[in-house]
């Protein structure tokens, strides 16, 4: 295979400082690795004792960074191989890409009791279920947008390119790799940045996830600063928010810029970009010798097994039609559609069964619960909007203070809510009705900037022209909202709230219900339905309440958000 | 299966080909024959609506006919020929590889070996004049210089026929004449290594400069109007008398759908008539200042010159001739046009003058406008959803052709106040219900 992952100018550089940067982040990485892996399987801990000593930060920093890595790997490899296969059979992509759906719309926190439980037992002997959860939860937040993003991006391959494939008869490997891979890397890429971000706040949730008595903590950077809240000692409190800002500004730059940069040539259009995306980091990386030759002798190896199977071309190639697809698709297709239906009936007729158990009142509640989250969501989004818009405009429009501004809201954005909610929680308890301000305020911080991020997007996307002609007719105040503003952004702002409602909903359930010096805390809703149901083993009311907010989700999207993003794409687009 | 050296290396027959992504298939091709010899530069001109690049996209066995048959060299051809490559009219190059890998492409897929690979990319490189670039990106290179990687990625699989769906019209008049002359070099130099040359294009001149035959197609449905013979002695020059005589004889037989060919008629498995008139997609705007352009050269004026000289292609006059003879505002013969007397009017008249004249005109001669005008006036709410609309004319159309027919029906009544459209509710509406 030579899928592009070469990085490299066409001139071999020395040996220089950059390859010792590189070994010692190898080695780095190995270690890290052997350390945990020690400890995964390592006896089982009842409860994790949190060291706040500074000195403790670093391997929390490289546990909770490890689990990420993990996770998104996971995510990447489900990617390909779960998009790829639903865009190139119409068969399976009929069955797939509805179930992709569902996954979509289930909150994910709502698994987190149940997928706890569920390896804790299974591996009762080690620290492995309870890592293997937080993974697993970490997976469940990335993988479907990038999966969708993947789909996406290959139906939509060019036509023209379809055919080319054709004509000059591209195997399958260079297909999927030269052609469709290739084609989706920069939706990949954007998509695996949101779902890194969004990899935090799970991770977060899940190192500091105590149900009940039991106590499921991970050693971690949330943990840690859940433990430095317990104990109101605010020096590890901004030590630990440092450590996680620092860390997540690392990662954005040796990780996520330098892909960006490098997904630039993937880019379709057959111009130029006058400011190409640039990394300083893929620029050192490519100044180093050690990948060069490394990716070199990689290159060679290929050659050497490509032509392990060389056959001369120049005989005439019989007119024959080419096999339809690998054996192994063929005759993996039907069983695998046949078990997946099969088990989708299993767990439809188990969760029905589950139902029965619920009885008439608690269904009452249920319902009941659901509006009092819905109404913190609500709020949490009115919120949101009332002070994104004029601000994100105002970012947007402005050149200047975007240029200032960007990269600080950009770091703000990234730490995770779910690292600040137990100093919230902490700050808010004592007061008359904290915690209902507490969850709203956790599901604002955590939803917010999908609202920010798009109304800045949709200002700058105004076209300058409008906005002049806006001025010479002199169009200001409210009408310069009403006519100009608010047309344009408006499809930007429901992309923006559609992100955001999935995620405030998912922030009930750790937001709702809460843990702190050993005793619960909770206010009703459906959150903290599903968190006590499953804290006390109540599992019928645990899928009956889970059912009620994947349910009442996707209603809210089809009804809502759905029919505003249609109606924004056909009367606000701008072209 | 011995193989027989026949003189024909490609050959079609009776290919028909429906387009069925909608409820009712849609005619696209209907019965057409061809062959393609050995040493044969063939043109396939045709407006658009001629299927004329679904036919190419048969022939390659990219495409498969509802019905007919394609066989090359003596063998009956099923799915994409493996002897054959192709250019195509957006150049489809890879953008995340260079000229080089882009060239190799091809090879690679047929497993040759690494260093045969290079060679003979670098020779194809070097044949197609790309020398230099073979590192380069295709974003850093101009059209012409894209569509050479195009035809070095073609050469580099030595095909036996190479077939390229309007190879040219991606580029700027100048780079496409200087590739039309040095690709036309290295064909009739035996420098390349295909035995025949299939090319699309809607451009006449370019047809009668380069191909050894001409199959001119009609549209709507396609079918072989005429199979020219260019018996012209190269270099050819369309600016030359001989070459002008001929390129005003294609034109000439396009302009003139209702000419007579000899038309096979066979009964179809699923017979689809057009009782429906189809609306050519004419700006109105346009269609008067043509008017105003022929009135103001006496009212008479040669097509091709008219073309030429409004540096219009065929595809984009064609309509406005249609458009201008289905409103019964000129007439066309002898491959010229004439203004009607309501065509002089037109050119004569304001504003308001011309509204009333073409609601006149549309009334009378446009059918599917005046039934439209008609089942508002019937209709008691004086409303037509643009939905039921569509889902009617999918009868006659694909569901795009629909849009786009409802599109220019929509154009036509409002610019002629014959009815209104809503958008936002998708309702047509009549502008003054007081009938």
């Amino acid at each position: 295979m030579r899928f592009p992952t070469e990085i490299g100018s066409r001139q071999r550089p020395a040996f220089g400082w950059m390859d010792v940067v590189v070994l010692a982040g190898v080695a780095g990485l190995i270690y890290g690795f052997v350390q945990t892996a020690s400890q995964w399987f390592g006896p089982f801990h009842t409860s994790v004792e949190i060291s706040l000593s500074p000195l403790a930060l670093p391997a929390y920093a490289g546990l909770s960074t490890l689990r990420m890595l993990l996770a998104y790997l996971l995510s990447l490899s489900f990617t390909l191989v779960y998009g790829g296969v639903a865009a190139s059979h119409r068969s399976a992509e009929r069955l797939m890409i509805p179930i992709l759906d569902v996954l979509q719309s289930i909150p994910i926190l709502s698994f987190m009791p149940g997928v706890v439980l569920a390896l804790v037992a299974l591996f009762p002997k080690t620290d492995l279920g309870v890592e293997l959860a937080s993974v697993i939860l970490i997976f469940t937040s990335q993988a479907w947008n990038m999966t969708f993003s993947f789909y996406h991006s290959v139906r939509t391959v060019p036509q023209e390119l379809i055919e080319a494939s054709r004509m000059y008869r591209l195997t399958w490997w260079q297909r999927f790799w030269r052609r469709d891979v290739a084609f989706s890397v920069i939706g990949l890429v954007w998509n695996s940045m949101m779902s890194w971000a969004g990899g935090w706040f799970f991770l977060m949730a899940a190192e500091t996830f105590t149900l009940g008595d039991k106590d499921f903590r991970l050693a971690g950077l949330g943990s840690y600063l859940q433990a430095a809240a317990n104990e109101g000692n605010s020096a590890a409190i901004v030590l630990g928010l440092v450590t996680l800002v620092a860390l997540i500004v690392l990662i954005d730059q040796i990780l996520w810029r330098p892909l960006i940069a490098w997904s630039d040539r993937f880019k379709m259009e057959l111009t130029e970009s006058a400011d190409a995306p640039q990394s300083w980091f893929l620029d050192l990386l490519q100044r180093s010798a050690l990948l060069h030759s490394l990716s070199a002798a990689l290159r060679h190896a290929q050659a050497r097994i490509a032509d392990a199977r060389t056959r001369s071309a120049r005989r005439p190639q019989p007119l024959q039609p080419p096999s339809r697809g690998l054996w192994i698709e063929r005759a993996v297709g039907w069983p695998v559609t046949a078990g997946l239906l099969a088990l989708a009936v299993l767990g439809v007729w188990r969760i029905l069964g589950l139902l029965t158990d619920v009885g008439a009142a608690s269904l009452g509640g249920i319902v009941l619960d659901f509006f009092l989250t819905l109404s913190r969501v609500a709020g949490a989004l009115i919120v949101g909007a009332v002070w994104t818009v004029p601000v994100g405009v105002a970012i947007g429009l402005n050149p200047r203070l975007s240029r200032i501004l960007q990269p600080v809201v950009q770091v703000v954005a990234s730490i995770p809510a779910t690292a600040v909610f137990p100093i919230i929680v902490a700050a808010l308890l004592s007061v008359r009705g904290g915690l209902n301000v507490a969850s709203v305020l956790l599901m604002l911080l955590g939803t917010q900037w999908y609202v920010l991020f798009n109304v800045i997007a949709g200002a700058m996307a105004i076209p300058t022209d409008m906005r002049q002609a806006a001025a010479l007719f002199g169009v200001r105040g409210w009408l310069w909202w009403r006519r100009l503003v608010l047309p344009c952004i408006f499809p930007y702002l429901i992309t923006g709230l559609l992100t955001a409602t999935g995620g405030a909903w998912n922030a009930s359930i750790v937001s709702e219900y809460v843990t702190y010096h050993d005793r619960s805390f909770s206010v009703a809703g459906l959150g903290s339905a599903i968190t006590s149901a499953a804290a006390n083993g109540r599992y019928d009311l645990l899928f009956a309440s889970t059912l009620t907010m994947a349910v009442g989700v996707a209603l809210i999207n089809r009804l809502l958000w759905k029919r505003l993003a249609r109606m924004g794409e056909e009367r606000f687009r701008l072209d | 299966m011995a193989r027989v050296a026949t003189k024909v290396i490609l050959e079609a027959s009776g290919i028909v080909k429906y387009y069925d992504g909608s409820k009712h298939p849609i005619l696209v091709l209907d019965h057409v024959d061809l062959g393609v010899r050995r040493g044969e530069f063939l043109a396939i001109l045709g407006p658009s609506g001629s299927g004329k690049s679904s036919l190419l996209r048969i022939l390659a066995g990219l495409a498969e006919p509802t019905q007919g048959e394609v066989w090359f060299d003596g063998q009956r051809q099923v799915g994409v020929n493996p002897r054959a490559a192709m250019v195509f009219q957006s150049f489809a190059l890879f953008p995340w590889l260079t000229v080089q890998e882009n060239v190799e492409l091809g090879l690679e897929a047929r497993s040759v070996a690494t260093a045969e690979r290079r060679e003979r990319a670098l020779r194809a490189i070097d044949l197609i004049g790309l020398d230099g670039f073979e590192t380069a990106y295709p974003k850093e290179l101009s059209g012409g210089m894209r569509q050479r990687v195009g035809f070095a990625r073609a050469l580099v699989v030595e095909p036996e026929i190479l077939m390229m769906d309007e190879p040219f019209s991606a580029l700027d008049v100048l780079t496409a004449s200087n590739l039309r002359e040095e690709l036309l070099d290295l064909w009739l130099e035996k420098k390349m290594p295909m035995q025949a040359i299939i090319m699309v294009t809607h451009n006449i001149d370019e047809a009668v400069l380069m191909a050894d035959r001409i199959i001119v197609l009609g549209h709507d449905p396609g079918r072989v109007r005429a199979d020219v013979e260019v018996a012209l002695p190269r270099p050819r020059n369309v600016k030359d008398v001989r070459e002008q005589a001929l390129v005003d004889r294609i034109y000439r037989l396009l302009t003139h759908p209702e000419e007579e060919y000899p038309a096979v008629e066979v009964p179809l498995a699923v017979p689809v008539q057009r009782p429906h008139v189809t609306l050519p997609h004419a700006d109105i705007g346009s269609l008067i200042g043509l008017a105003e352009l022929v009135a103001n050269r006496g009212g008479r004026e040669d097509l091709y010159d008219l073309g030429r000289d409004l540096q219009m292609e065929i595809d984009d006059l064609l309509p406005l001739v249609e458009a201008m003879e289905l409103l019964g505002l000129a007439t066309i013969s002898e491959g010229d046009i004439e203004l009607s007397r309501a065509g002089r009017q037109l050119a004569e008249g304001g504003i308001q003058d011309d509204k009333a004249l073409l609601r006149e005109q549309i009334v009378r001669h446009v059918e599917p406008i005046r039934e439209i005008v008609e089942r508002l006036e019937a209709e008691p709410s004086r409303k037509l959803s643009w939905d039921e609309l569509h889902e009617e004319w999918q009868r006659f159309f694909s569901p795009e052709e629909a849009e786009n027919q409802i599109e220019t029906a929509i154009d036509w009544g409002r610019y002629a106040e014959l009815f209104a459209y809503d958008e936002d509710s998708g309702n047509l509406y009549l502008e003054n219900p007081e009938s």
